[in-house]
């Protein structure tokens, strides 16, 4: 198989593990095995994967309350966030952060957030470490809609424009923030516009095209890493899951989301065309979710076996030198 | 005054209307209002009754909190609604050092009448970002009036209270405590700010507290009637204003206090209790002070772990058997 052949095989087999995680989750919290609460991205895999596609294992990531999808195309170990979800020890953070405070140090991922809009000025620092460390990193923000609201949105964006910080920003504008429409908090249709207030290219894709995301972080990326500063990102995808699973949604029409499911899915979409270029076939589909599908049930039952944290560790971790 | 049995986010909603219609220039801004009425279903059936006065927002806890301030200012009076207390860190500015000290730094020449609703608290495995209890902080902020409730009457009468005054009031609830049921008076409702209540007589002990605290302390209180030790139960209810009189008064008769809170120990409000104590009823006391409250640490999300930092029954019932020498 052709170099190309598997660079799609490879985005698509990412897109179903997220989409399959992320099923998985839901269930697990509906019988009631995660505590707290958590936030699904079923439905935006061509963001998360289409972005984390092109970056190399020692860039940097920041994501958001709905960042599992972040995590897992970046190179996240399933055991360890099914673990983490699960608030077992062998947990990515012992146990103590869950669904909306998961990070891996080791990937480049600083950490998933809990504060809407909190990994802006956190990037911004990375961006400009990589420019005072000299290093061609780059460093990606995640971010919803919603969070392009909050001021330091615009702080980052002017300060990595006018240092030319290689930073990424990817706004995921999946038409609501919550239970609110992103077409009622927002002024503009296009979030992407938002960058020629900072000087810096702005564009908008169709997040539900994996391939179209890929190219355009490609071109952002290639910039960055030339020294030629930040791009802002707008995938437009939407949100299939409720804001939190458990949400009534009384927000939306459920005619809405039956819509997108049927004709804008990213995976469908995807498959239909790998299928067409005979790269994917009935048969290695099934072979793909077969495999994926054993590596969730190993995650699960590693995590299920997974011993609970001591109390006392609450304690730790929390000084280098206490 | 009749009363029934209701939970605190009807309590809320009650006092809402009745205070919205009595007076046109309340109306409430926040996010995610209209559709759920409130994330806690707090403001239920308000958006429909009053259209136009719940105000969804976009995520601008900044301008949330400055647009309840310019309109205070301006002849209205906003509730502004903070989501999870936790958010108040987005918007410390506009609280800290805008909505406190304007009246002061310019000589008292206009008054503040703005609500901040601070939904707070743990125990939902919600981790560090979405659980904390943050009331000292506001305390230590002169120009702040700072109310915790507990129980659903007193949300009814401190909340219509902080409606009708005219400086700015942090309004704390534990999330925990929007479901919890009690009996409410019908009609209206006043408690006035900085007046604690003593929820229970004894003698043997003084148990201070407020907001969640006051559950664990009701509960320990039945263990300690066990024990043969009548403690007498303190809800402080606002921290400032705080009415020390009756804390005085009830140690003169007990000579013993602990503390209850679930803000974590050190600097918490227990600290400011404790010194106050000291300073003033030296005499009186017959034991240390101590102090019950969470673990210094953030609020950590799987199960065990958070159970252990927060506070529980049996710590209360260490802490009142250790002052009482049982
Ligand atoms: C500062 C802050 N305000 C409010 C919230 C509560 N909250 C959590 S997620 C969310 C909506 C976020 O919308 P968006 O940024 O579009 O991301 P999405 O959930 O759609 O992925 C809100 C209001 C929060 N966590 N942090
Ligand atoms: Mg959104």
């Amino acid at each position: 198989m052709s170099d190309e052949s598997n660079t799609l095989l490879s985005l698509y087999r990412t897109m179903v593990t997220v989409r399959k995680f992320e099923t998985l989750a839901g269930e697990l919290f509906a019988a009631g095995k995660i505590p707290g609460f958590i936030h699904l991205s079923i439905g935006q895999e061509g963001s998360s994967v289409g972005v984390c596609s092109i970056l190399r294992p020692d860039d940097y990531l920041i994501t958001t309350h709905r960042g599992h999808g972040h995590v897992i195309a970046k190179g996240g170990d399933l055991k360890r966030m099914v673990a983490e979800l699960m608030g077992r020890k062998t947990g990515y953070c012992k146990g103590k952060g869950g669904s909306m405070h998961i990070a891996d140090f080791s990937l480049g991922i600083l950490g998933a957030n809990g504060v809407v809009a909190g990994g802006f000025p956190i990037i911004t620092g990375a961006g400009l470490s990589i420019k005072l460390r000299k290093t061609e990193q780059v460093a990606v923000c995640f971010f919803g809609d919603g969070a392009s609201n909050r001021g330091p949105f615009h702080e980052a964006l002017n300060m990595a424009a006018i240092w030319k910080l290689p930073i990424l920003f990817v706004c995921e504008n999946n038409c609501y923030a919550s239970t609110t429409k992103t077409s009622y908090a927002c002024s503009i249709i296009d979030i992407a516009n938002r960058a020629k207030g900072y000087g810096i290219p702005g564009v908008s894709v169709d997040g539900n095209d994996v391939l179209a995301v890929r190219h355009a972080a490609a071109e952002a990326v290639g910039r960055a890493r030339q020294g030629e500063g930040p791009t802002l990102l707008e995938n437009k995808t939407y949100r299939r899951r409720g804001h939190f699973e458990g949400d009534p949604q009384r927000y939306r029409d459920q005619a809405e989301v039956v819509e997108w499911e049927q004709k804008n899915d990213p995976i469908s979409r995807f498959t239909t065309i790998l299928m067409k270029k005979k790269i994917l076939t009935k048969d290695l589909e099934r072979e793909i979710a077969a495999k994926i599908e054993a590596d969730l049930k190993e995650a699960v039952e590693f995590a299920e076996q997974s011993e609970w944290p001591k109390p006392e560790e609450a304690l730790e971790d929390l000084f280098v030198n206490p | 005054m009749s009363e029934r049995i209701i939970s605190c986010s009807a309590a809320i909603a009650e006092v809402l209307t009745e205070e919205m219609t009595r007076d046109e220039r309340i109306f409430i801004i926040g996010e995610d209002l209209v559709y759920h009425g409130g994330i806690f279903g707090q403001f239920k059936g308000l958006p429909e009754k009053f259209p136009g006065r719940v105000i969804d927002t976009p995520i601008s806890e900044t301008c949330i909190v400055g647009a309840g301030l310019g309109a205070a200012l301006t002849g209205m009076r906003p509730l502004v609604d903070m989501h999870f207390a936790d958010f108040v860190t987005c918007a410390m500015d506009e609280i800290a050092n805008q909505s406190a000290k304007i009246r002061y730094m310019f000589g008292g020449q206009v008054k503040v009448p703005l609500v901040i609703w601070a939904p707070d608290g743990a125990g939902l495995g919600a981790a560090a970002h979405h659980s904390q209890s943050l009331e000292s902080w506001f305390v230590h902020t002169p120009g702040l009036k700072v109310v915790v409730p507990s129980e659903p009457a007193d949300v009814k009468g401190l909340l219509t209270a902080s409606l009708r005054d005219d400086d700015p009031i942090i309004f704390f609830q534990h999330k925990k405590l929007f479901a919890k049921m009690g009996p409410v008076p019908e009609g209206e409702y006043v408690i006035p700010l900085g007046k604690a209540a003593v929820k229970r007589q004894g003698k043997d002990v003084t148990i201070l507290t407020y907001g969640s605290g006051y559950y664990l302390t009701i509960e320990a209180v039945k263990e300690l009637a066990g024990l043969g030790i009548e403690a007498e139960v303190i809800d402080l209810r606002t921290l400032k204003p705080l009415d020390f009189k009756t804390i005085a008064e009830s140690l003169k008769k007990t000579y013993r206090a602990v503390v209850v809170h679930e803000a974590c120990l050190t600097g918490g409000f227990g600290a400011e209790l404790v010194a106050r104590i000291s300073s003033e009823l030296f005499d009186y006391l017959d034991a240390p002070v101590l102090r019950v409250a969470t673990k210094d640490v953030p609020i950590p999300f799987s199960p065990p772990l958070e159970k252990f930092v927060l506070p529980s029954v049996e710590d209360i019932v260490k802490a009142v058997r250790q002052v009482t020498y049982c």
